[in-house]
């Protein structure tokens, strides 16, 4: 059987594990188990932390392959992707799994290219089909309007970006499970970059819109930009973000990284709650595969209702107050 | 200075509507637009020439009806534009249609800087940015959100990731994607229509680039698309009238219930 083995890339940020490395093992996992082969991952950065590299032994993952250099401390396109070039050329990865992140998405179009091999993105679904034992991906396309099966019959490795919260984190299996780790000081002629990295200015907001579990977004219901205070008093009652839709950054009331839908960022929380959102179809692609989705909003016809678990027809400006209020209730016991 | 700016005819997401029966998208009657994240890249790369000085190339692969598009780049201030078309060229993936754009994109000449949107609204993949890139074997600087100065051949700017921005300096020659942050994109003007319209934009065939006919087109490209579905995306939504006091205190009773039950609260 020729059996080459599922393959994963982690990410790190300033040498700790990223979470989207843990729901790539998950995915990994099911993956390389109807294969009958191993699940590896492939990791770029300098210092990392050594637990953090156990713990995805722990979870499922058989041998972990480390780069670490200087150069590799943040993502840059050139030196990481000549090393995990270098990698595909010793190891011969059958599969390769990233996350659809910044990082991933750039990453791993810019190996594809160069191995001259298929990459499907923003996958919500994976699986091994009978009988080829070929990738199975699907996808959301046209703005989520349909989705897409796809293969890549003919060329090696099959490569994907998955969505990232679209897959539970890995549970850890056994504490100090064996497992393979291979630390790897790459040569320095796979370091070059003609890119500089100069420093990094973070998010005004506090919670990162991709990480929140629970996001309260504001829409065009909310009429004006000093009544947008009602919608964060709610998002902090909630312990949540505040994100907004097109509509309400077009008019400059909140700025553009707080944009969720089509042109803007695809969020996948436990909770969305959507104030004075009406739902256009861009809207609902960047959000529609939230766990919970509560809508208040005057039109009971607003789009947003078909998308929706729970939803209040009402005026937002006297529902949020009271929600906030009922909100503030339940957290005292 | 020399920047090129490959751009997309894509259908308006609206309209688009499925065959459930063969699982194939509807393309007649759909109207066709510039991808609108194009016109972002478009904006960056007049601003920069009007800066620095030089021309803009728009180029697109497409059928011909993709060359409303480019004369639509035309009209916001891009100097030209070429269509890449040919029959061999359907049903490209985004390797294949990278091979394309990019050797196009070698066919004109030198330059100094490819600019893309961030991603097209129909594939929505991102990928095509970063592949010509690595085929050209360019630096790519993706997702920029501020385009800085340009000096000694270094251009300064910032790159939107997941917990802020970055500070970037790149060497150029090198292909940025940008996202909507990074400017208002202009409106055409009377003058640019009209050299839109008077504008000759010449079509690249198969034949007039240097490409391995293998590697184009649906044949050549290394996914197939197994099926399209459409996704189930409606859920059974408990909708509370709330128009009076009483019914605001009996909803937001409900939704506080229906939060502690799902362990959110």
């Amino acid at each position: 059987m020729n059996c080459s083995d599922v393959w994963i890339l982690a990410e790190q940020e300033n040498g700790r594990v990223l979470r989207i490395s843990h729901e790539l093992v998950t995915r990994g996992i099911a993956l390389s188990k109807k294969r009958g082969c191993k699940l590896c991952a492939m990791i770029f950065g300098h210092d990392i932390n050594g637990a953090d590299l156990q713990a995805l032994i722990d979870m499922g993952a058989d041998k972990v392959v480390a780069v670490e250099a200087p150069e590799l401390a943040n993502f840059l396109v050139e030196p990481y992707s000549a090393c995990m070039l270098n990698l595909l050329d010793k190891f011969k990865p059958e599969i390769i799994l990233g996350g659809a992140t910044s990082t991933g998405r750039t990453l791993l179009p810019y190996v594809a290219m160069t191995a001259y091999t298929g990459l499907t993105a923003d996958c919500t679904g994976l699986d091994i089909e009978d009988g080829t034992n070929n990738l199975l991906q699907t996808r959301p396309a046209i703005g989520g309007n349909i989705m897409a099966t796809i293969r890549t019959p003919d060329f090696r490795p099959q490569m994907s970006t998955v969505r990232p919260r679209s897959t539970k984190p890995a549970d850890v299996i056994r504490k100090g499970r064996e497992g393979e780790i291979i630390r790897i000081k790459p040569e320095q002629k796979l370091l070059g970059s003609r890119i500089k990295r100069t420093g990094f200015i973070p998010d005004e907001e506090k919670q990162s819109l991709h990480d929140a579990e629970i996001v309260v977004v504001v829409g065009r219901g909310i009429k004006k930009a000093e009544n947008i205070t009602l919608a964060r008093e709610l998002a902090d009652a909630l312990g949540g973000a505040l994100a907004a839709t097109r509509d309400v950054v077009d008019r400059g009331w909140l700025s553009y990284p707080h944009q969720v839908g089509l042109s803007g960022k695809t969020i996948s929380p436990r909770l969305y709650v959507g104030v004075g959102v009406s739902g256009s179809i861009q809207h609902l692609a960047g959000m529609q595969t939230a766990e919970t989705i509560i809508a208040i909003n005057n039109d009971p016809e607003a789009q947003i209702f078909k998308v929706a678990d729970f939803g209040i027809v009402g005026d937002l400006f006297e529902v949020v107050p009271a929600l906030i209020r009922e909100i503030k209730e339940e957290k005292k016991f | 200075m020399r920047i090129i700016v490959p751009i997309k005819q894509v259908p308006e997401t609206k309209s688009v509507k499925m065959d459930e029966k063969t699982g194939t998208v509807i393309r007649e009657g759909v109207e066709s637009i510039i991808n609108p994240l194009d016109l972002y890249a478009i904006e960056i790369a007049v601003q920069l020439k009007e800066t620095y000085g030089g021309e803009a190339i728009a180029i697109s692969m497409g059928p011909s009806k993709a060359i409303e598009a480019l004369r639509e780049a035309i009209a916001m201030g891009v100097d030209s534009a070429v269509l890449v078309s040919d029959r061999a060229f359907a049903g490209s993936d985004t390797w294949a249609t990278s091979y394309v754009l990019a050797e196009a994109i070698r066919k004109t000449g030198g330059y100094d800087l490819v600019i893309c949107g961030e991603r097209a609204t129909d594939g929505d993949t991102g990928q095509v940015g970063p592949e010509i890139a690595s085929y050209l074997k360019l630096p790519v600087v993706s997702y920029v959100n501020k385009v800085g100065k340009i000096t000694d051949g270094v251009i300064a700017m910032q790159r939107l990731v997941e917990e802020g921005s970055e500070k970037i300096e790149a060497q150029m020659p090198c292909l940025l994607t940008v996202v909507k942050e990074v400017s208002d994109p202009r409106l055409p003007t009377l003058r640019g229509k009209q050299k839109a319209r008077k504008s000759q934009i010449p079509v690249w065939g198969i034949n007039d680039l240097a490409l391995d006919p293998k590697k184009v087109g649906l044949a050549g490209s290394p996914t197939k698309v197994v099926k399209i579905f459409r996704p189930k995306v409606a859920r059974e939504c408990e909708k509370m009238f709330a128009r009076d006091e009483e019914k605001i205190k009996e909803a937001v009773g409900k939704l506080g219930n229906l939060l502690k039950k799902r362990e959110i609260l």
